[in-house]
């Protein structure tokens, strides 16, 4: 034998999959890569066991990797190599002057540099997987992976979908399908989320450039991925590596790590460690099992099959029908009901990306069942695509998805007085006091992903979802897996794998899981008293009797689950078309649907400088529909005559108005618009006007803004608003300003409502961070000085000592008059603010309009953080102010039960103060996503609304783009005040 | 639900246990003594494990950060579990008043409480800053004192086992030694005699002397890591999951900065505020004396490690400040500030060339002074290896574990090569 070197085993086994590689030096003798569908020590030995002729009776030097590696190698005593070590192995040996190695796995991603000393980076608790990320999607798209990589080759323009995490990107994408956006840019689109997820997430501010090499499963199997990584990183072809050891890379690492030890086994050794050794002791908690025995379950199934609706046989039936579509963002369902509420007809599936189609069936499906004997006296849709098949098919009535819950629910129970849904995509549950819905919870966008979630899962295991449910009823140890995003309970799902966790464990484990998200995340419920009596729960989710028992088991008691319990929606819908019925529908007709064509084109508004993504959907008859638009403009309607006030648009004009200037110093000063600039904008640009610098702002933000500055970002747990602060710091520098002015404040303005005036610490010190993290701030100089706008004198004494640091020749006068005038300047901009506010609330009490406090933080009427919600809510008939508009209002300083020392917060309470005292009024938080601070103003500020009868409503923002979720809330909102006034 | 809060009361000091919850073992156990000592009838909490978790997650903003989660979860826990009479019981909490949430701790406890139907108990504010005062609890200057010791002792105990229990030779015996002392110094305490700086002093000495001398130690050289953090994460093993165990099993010697220096960090912010801000010229300057008195106390414990033994004393708290020159400035003091920065850069000045920064899941401050700083840190030191991990209640354990292991097999590289570097450097001797 030529090679004398000795055979090294490295066995790599990830969150999903196994790879084993067999090597000689750096020969490659055998290589695999296998799912192992959480059957980790089965699937290893499987594979041993086909190297027995290989390795025959040589010793054999071994090491394992990867996190369910980790385990194994434990309980069998072998070696263990950390698989980011590992990948540096493979590196240093085959392609040494690598600069730096992308590595996406199962559900890893992984960055590292080589350059002055290895910099090796995972992705942290937030950001999702990407190989999982990529097949949920794809099964999002019913499409497999290849087809989703083969697509993705014919993309024409890619859409903004959120990269934080998956759960993110997936409330992006969704919206786009059931807008009919072309499956071929959302697959590209998916891939450059990846992509911007691994930049944002993982280089934090390093850029990755020099010879890259990329590695891992999704990347060796997605061209579609690959080209975006080579398009978005600039990389010269040379400089891009695909190797072909791409997907056992890290196997291939711990094979040459194990080279290097001194312990080898015989091939008969190495299999009876592997099959001998048992799984440690357990780190996973579990839980009781959700049945004992199988009399205790035929209990359950009879008390819940009672809550049934009766069929009726259509091929016997003669009299009215009403037809009832839930449109909703995974699935679409129909009912159609008899005129003495019997069913007809139903359908329950996937929408697979395109709802349109599957209604278009569905409608002649049922226009053959009806014949002549079936009358449809009148139609009605609800859900995310409520409007996109109200305008295809011309039904009769539309109607925002919580009223038309309500409106089942009540049918089971007159008495309802809470409701629980949960879909594929989202939870939704409302209080209902006095037959009206009280208050209205949404799941925010993080903990979504609740019915598709399992759904998902139980494919990755190789299950069906009913089978996977089944599993789950008696299992004897449900697997503990906490109540917060799915993305964390990826990895608890992981842990519990290592730790042995039988499939029906984890089938259970997620249904406790998806329950206790409802009732802490969402509904946040501290007793189970507080939510009801009279509960019903529905939604597809509910149908999986260990979903139901466990949301049961967590209550202490018993609830009702209509045995339509996925079809609510649709039979609310069809009830209200039964209330609302006129003589004749005005749905197409059975030949009017023979004709009926679809066409959707991706487009671009220029109606204003949103530019908002839109959907335009033409049919056969000429009618048109556009999505996607966050205004009515978008639509193609004009702009009103007497447009109603909105204060977030008036406020946008303010700082607008304060254009760019020169000064005499030839020297300009640029304001990134950003986090605090946003309030004390005025005050800078004044100050350094009087001071005879040359001004500029950065400008609104937009998404192609925040994308300059992404590379930079150190922490992507952070704000929004944080976050975006970078790309306008590149935008001043494109400006070509000389200067760059963020100061440091720990203490914002002074308003003297409250304890203290403190800004947040991001708002506070962001300063510090940009300077150590974006190297082009090298190019200008940029100026954080720590300043205290409330003492005028020890102000001064600092930006004095602060300017002739900088730039000297300032004199104490100067700078004091300067201070003045920026005062004065600050205090007028805040006067207008307040008067503007006060003429929209004369307006809104003459006109007897709707008036919403659309509150915040100032910078939340940014258009790209706030996503324009306030032109959503004048587009619904709101009159929108702002909480600074109308603060000053409430008739005395609010008092809350929290420290009420930020300036910012005082401002939303007193806001909130004002909203109890006036009628009409209602007020709206805007709540950023990563917010730590407004986990105690939004509790507060929903006390004060509470205390005065009044809803409180929260949105949580972030980079997601789609308003559909937005609009519900609102319209439901709406709903919930016109049934409050009696008007609904 | 602005409800009046409860005042603890003169006569609830009499018959009211006051419940504390618990972050460092020693120094609390120590001054929970001290409490005692005072007049006062506290019991420090014990109860942990996932119980804790369910009644925080249960009572508490999901959003809150995960410290008060878990601080009101021991709480709630213990009300429940029937052990006191929910009636003569209140709690106490710190408070420091600055811009964080974390100053809300409180406010949050206080609602929870409420939430979990225990309305009538007390909290009670334990703040330097005059925020919120109960007439039965009065922090007197004498009390204060002494609750210092608690703080010195607890330092020197932690700083003392850091170093000692990687390289004890019987398992166990380093804890046995620390637990030896805590028990000694509790009685001591509540022997009636009233404590002194004095004797202090001289408890330093005997405590540096016994470990040195009675605590068999290998001579092998580990991986020295650093663990910096936001405060009850960095301290607390229910927080950070038992993270100083967990590195030690790995075969690492931990190393931090002790309470003593986050409390002069504190006291400090006054004197920042009054220099960049002009504000409370006479709160500056109660705060700077306070300061120096530290300070001198400080320098005085690091003679005392340097005359009894070998152990590494800790760092000079003003040289631990001046690290921060070129990096980030004391105006940012919110949560633990620039001190996280400082504590970074100081470890690996003194050679712990890896460090742990361990924060609660989107921690506000330390998106600055932890994340945001180890760019520049990473570009001036090349070749540490810092790594950032978030705790919460949903965060796996194993991933937290495997960023752990990953930096680990990269120091351990490191030490490797430094071994060969120092095996090849040895001097060959030539032929004449």
């Amino acid at each position: 034998m030529q090679n004398t070197a000795k055979l090294s085993l490295g066995i790599d086994i990830g969150s999903t999959t196994a790879k084993v590689v067999l090597t000689r030096g750096e020969e490659i003798l055998y290589e695999c890569y296998k799912r192992h569908f959480s059957q980790v020590r089965q699937k290893t030995l499987e594979i041993l066991t086909r190297l027995q002729n290989l390795i025959g009776e040589e010793r054999v030097k071994v090491a394992l990797s990867g996190s369910a590696g980790l385990g194994l190698a434990r309980a069998a005593e072998l070696p263990f190599v950390q698989e980011v070590f590992a990948t540096g192995e493979t590196v240093r040996r085959l392609e040494p002057d690598t600069t730096a190695v992308v590595e996406l796995g199962g559900e890893d991603a992984k960055v590292i540099f080589f350059e002055g000393g290895t910099d090796e980076r995972m992705n942290g608790t937030c950001a999702g997987g990407t190989g999982a990320f990529i097949d949920q999607m794809a099964t999002l798209l019913d499409l497999t992976v290849e087809e989703l990589d083969a697509l993705s080759l014919q993309a024409t323009r890619i859409y903004p979908i959120a990269s934080r995490c998956g759960v993110f990107a997936k409330t992006d994408i969704q919206p786009l399908l059931n807008q009919g956006a072309a499956k071929a840019d959302i697959a590209a689109s998916i891939f450059r989320a990846v992509v911007n997820q691994t930049i944002a997430g993982l280089a934090q501010g390093r850029r990755i450039t020099g010879k890259v090499m990329f590695l891992g499963g999704p990347l060796s199997f997605n061209e579609g991925l690959r080209r975006q990584f080579v398009h978005v990183l600039k990389l010269a072809p040379e400089h891009a590596v695909f190797p072909p050891y791409a997907r056992i890379s890290v196997a291939l690492g711990a094979a040459f790590y194990a080279a290097g030890l001194s312990e080898d086994y015989t091939y008969g050794e190495l299999i009876s460690r592997v099959e001998t050794c048992t799984t440690a002791t357990s780190a996973t908690s579990s839980l009781a099992p959700l049945f004992e025995t199988q009399q205790e379950y035929a209990l359950f199934r009879a008390r819940h099959a009672a809550a049934a609706v009766e069929y009726t046989d259509p091929a016997t039936y003669r009299g009215d029908a009403y037809l009832g579509i839930d449109c909703g963002s995974t699935t679409t369902k129909l009912v159609l009901m008899a005129e003495d509420h019997k069913l007809l007809y139903t359908y329950y599936n996937s929408n697979k990306g395109n709802p349109v189609g599957i209604v278009k069936e569905q409608l002649e499906e049922i226009y053959a069942l009806c014949g002549n004997r079936i009358k449809i006296r009148s139609s009605a849709v609800t859900g995310y695509g409520e409007e996109l098949i109200r305008h295809a098919f011309h039904l009769d009535e539309g109607l925002v998805e919580t009223m038309a819950h309500f409106t089942a629910a009540r049918y089971f129970n007159p008495r309802v007085d809470f409701i629980l849904d949960i879909g594929g995509q989202d939870i939704k549950c409302f209080k209902i006091r006095a037959g009206a819905i009280d208050s209205i919870m949404l799941n925010e966008a993080c903990s979504s992903g609740c019915g598709s979630f399992i759904e998902t899962f139980a494919k990755s295991l190789g299950y069906e979802t009913a089978e996977f449910a089944k599993l789950a009823l008696f299992a004897k140890a449900p697997v503990d897996l906490g109540s917060r995003c799915t993305v964390f309970m990826n990895s608890s799902v992981k842990q519990a794998q290592k730790d042995g966790a039988t499939v029906g464990d984890i089938s259970a484990g997620l249904s406790v899981s998806v329950v206790k998200n409802a009732i802490y995340k969402v509904i946040r419920a501290g007793s189970t008293e507080e939510l009801g009596d009279h509960i019903v729960v529905q939604g597809g989710t509910f149908l999986n009797d260990a979903v139901l028992r466990s949301f049961e088991r967590e209550l202490g008691r018993d609830v009702i689950r209509p045995a339509i319990a996925g079809l609510m929606g649709a039979w609310g819908a069809a009830l209200y078309a039964q209330s609302t019925a006129k003589e004749h529908s005005t749905m197409l007709t059975r030949e009017q649907l023979q004709s009926f064509t679809h066409k959707s084109k991706a487009a671009v508004c220029r109606a204003c400088t949103n530019n908002c993504n839109i959907t335009v959907n033409t049919f056969a008859d000429g009618e048109t529909f556009i999505s996607g638009n966050k205004c009515e403009r978008g639509a193609g309607k004009r702009a009103a005559e007497n447009p109603l006030p909105n204060l977030h648009a008036f406020k946008r004009d303010q700082l607008a108005a304060l254009t760019p200037v020169a000064g005499k110093r030839n020297f300009t000063i640029g304001l990134p618009l950003a986090l605090g600039m946003y309030e004390l904008g005025p005050f800078w640009y004044a100050l350094f006007r009087a001071l005879g610098f040359g001004v500029r702002f950065s400008g609104f933000s937009n998404r192609k803004l925040y994308a300059k500055g992404q590379y930079s970002i150190p922490s992507d747990t952070a704000c929004y608003p944080a976050k975006i602060m970078h790309g306008h710091i590149e935008q001043l520098i494109e400006d070509g300003v000389d200067g760059i002015f963020y100061p440091s404040m720990t203490r914002n303005i002074d308003e003297r409502v409250a304890d203290n005036c403190y800004n947040c610490p991001v708002v506070a010190y962001y300063a510090e961070l940009l300077s150590h993290n974006m190297d082009s701030l090298s190019t200008v100089r940029f100026f954080y000085p720590y300043l205290n706008v409330n003492h005028t004198g020890k102000l001064t004494e600092n930006l004095l000592a602060f300017l002739n640091a900088e730039f000297g020749g300032f004199g104490k006068r100067e700078v004091l008059q300067a201070v003045r005038t920026a005062k004065a300047a600050y205090e007028a901009h805040m006067k207008r603010i307040r008067r503007e506010g006060e003429r929209a609330v004369a307006r809104a009490k003459r006109e007897k309009l709707r008036l919403m406090v659309l509150s915040g933080r100032p910078y939340h009427i940014d258009p790209e953080i706030g996503h324009s919600i306030d032109k959503l809510a004048t587009t619904l008939g709101f009159v929108v102010v702002s909480e600074d508009a109308v603060a000053h209002l409430a008739s005395a300083p609010a008092r809350p039960a929290a420290l009420n020392q930020w300036t910012y917060h005082a401002r939303l309470y007193n806001a909130a103060k004002f909203v109890t005292e006036t009628k009409g009024a209602e007020l709206v938080q805007l709540v950023s996503f990563g917010c730590g601070i407004d986990a105690i103003t939004t509790d507060e500020v929903r006390a004060i609304l509470e205390d005065g009868g009044k809803l409180y409503t929260q949105i949580k923002i972030d980079e997601i783009t789609n308003l559909g979720a937005v609009t519900i809330r609102l319209r439901s909102l709406i709903g919930a005040l016109d049934q409050q006034e009696g008007r609904g | 639900m602005a409800t009046e809060r409860v005042i603890f009361t003169k006569e609830m000091k009499r018959d009211y246990t006051i419940l504390l919850p618990n972050m460092l073992e020693m120094h609390f156990k120590i001054m929970a003594e001290i409490f005692r000592h005072n007049g006062y009838r506290v019991e420090l909490l014990q109860n942990e494990g996932q119980g804790v978790i369910d009644c925080g997650l249960k009572y508490t903003h999901n959003d809150a950060c995960y410290p008060a989660l878990l601080v009101i979860g021991q709480f709630i826990n213990a009300l429940q579990s029937g052990k006191y009479d929910v009636n003569r019981v209140a709690v106490m909490m710190t408070q420091t008043g600055g811009g964080c949430r974390a100053s809300n701790y409180i406010t949050l406890i206080r609602k929870a409480l409420a939430k979990a139907g225990f309305a009538q108990v007390p909290v009670i504010s334990l703040n330097v800053s005059g925020l919120e005062k109960n007439p039965g609890f009065k922090l007197t200057l004498g009390f204060g004192k002494r609750i210092l010791y608690a703080v010195y002792y607890g330092d020197l105990l932690m700083n003392l086992v850091n170093q000692c229990r990687p390289y004890e030779v019987t398992p166990g015996s380093t804890q046995a030694m620390a637990d030896k002392w805590v028990a000694r110094l509790v009685e001591e305490l509540n022997s009636g005699k009233s404590p002194n700086y004095k004797s202090v002093q001289k408890n330093y000495i005997d405590i540096l002397k016994d470990f040195e001398l009675n605590l068999p130690r290998t001579k092998e050289k580990k991986v020295r890591v650093g663990i910096v953090g936001e405060i009850y994460v960095k301290f607390s093993p229910l927080a950070n999951n038992n993270l100083e165990r967990f590195l030690v099993a790995e075969g690492a010697e931990t190393v931090m900065a002790g309470l003593l220096d986050f409390l002069m960090y504190t006291v400090n912010t006054a004197v920042v505020d009054y220099r960049l801000y002009g504000m409370k010229k006479t709160r500056a300057k109660v705060m700077k004396w306070a300061y120096d008195y530290l300070h001198k106390k400080q320098l005085d414990f690091i003679r005392l490690y340097r005359e009894n033994s070998t152990f590494t004393p800790p760092t000079d708290f003003e040289k631990t400040r001046a690290a921060i020159k070129g990096y980030i400035d004391e105006g940012v003091q919110m949560g633990e500030g620039w001190l996280l920065t400082a504590e970074m850069l100081e470890l690996i000045e003194s050679g712990a060339t890896n460090v742990v920064c361990a924060q609660p899941f989107g921690c506000l401050p330390n998106h600055i002074v932890g994340k945001g700083m180890m760019k520049i840190i990473r570009e001036n030191h090349p070749g540490v290896n810092l790594v950032s991990i978030d705790y919460d209640p949903g965060a796996s354990k194993i991933n937290q574990e495997n960023r752990l292991k990953l930096m680990l097999a990269g120091a351990a590289r490191e030490l490797e090569q430094e071994r060969e570097k120092q095996a090849s450097a040895q001097p060959t001797p030539t032929e004449v």
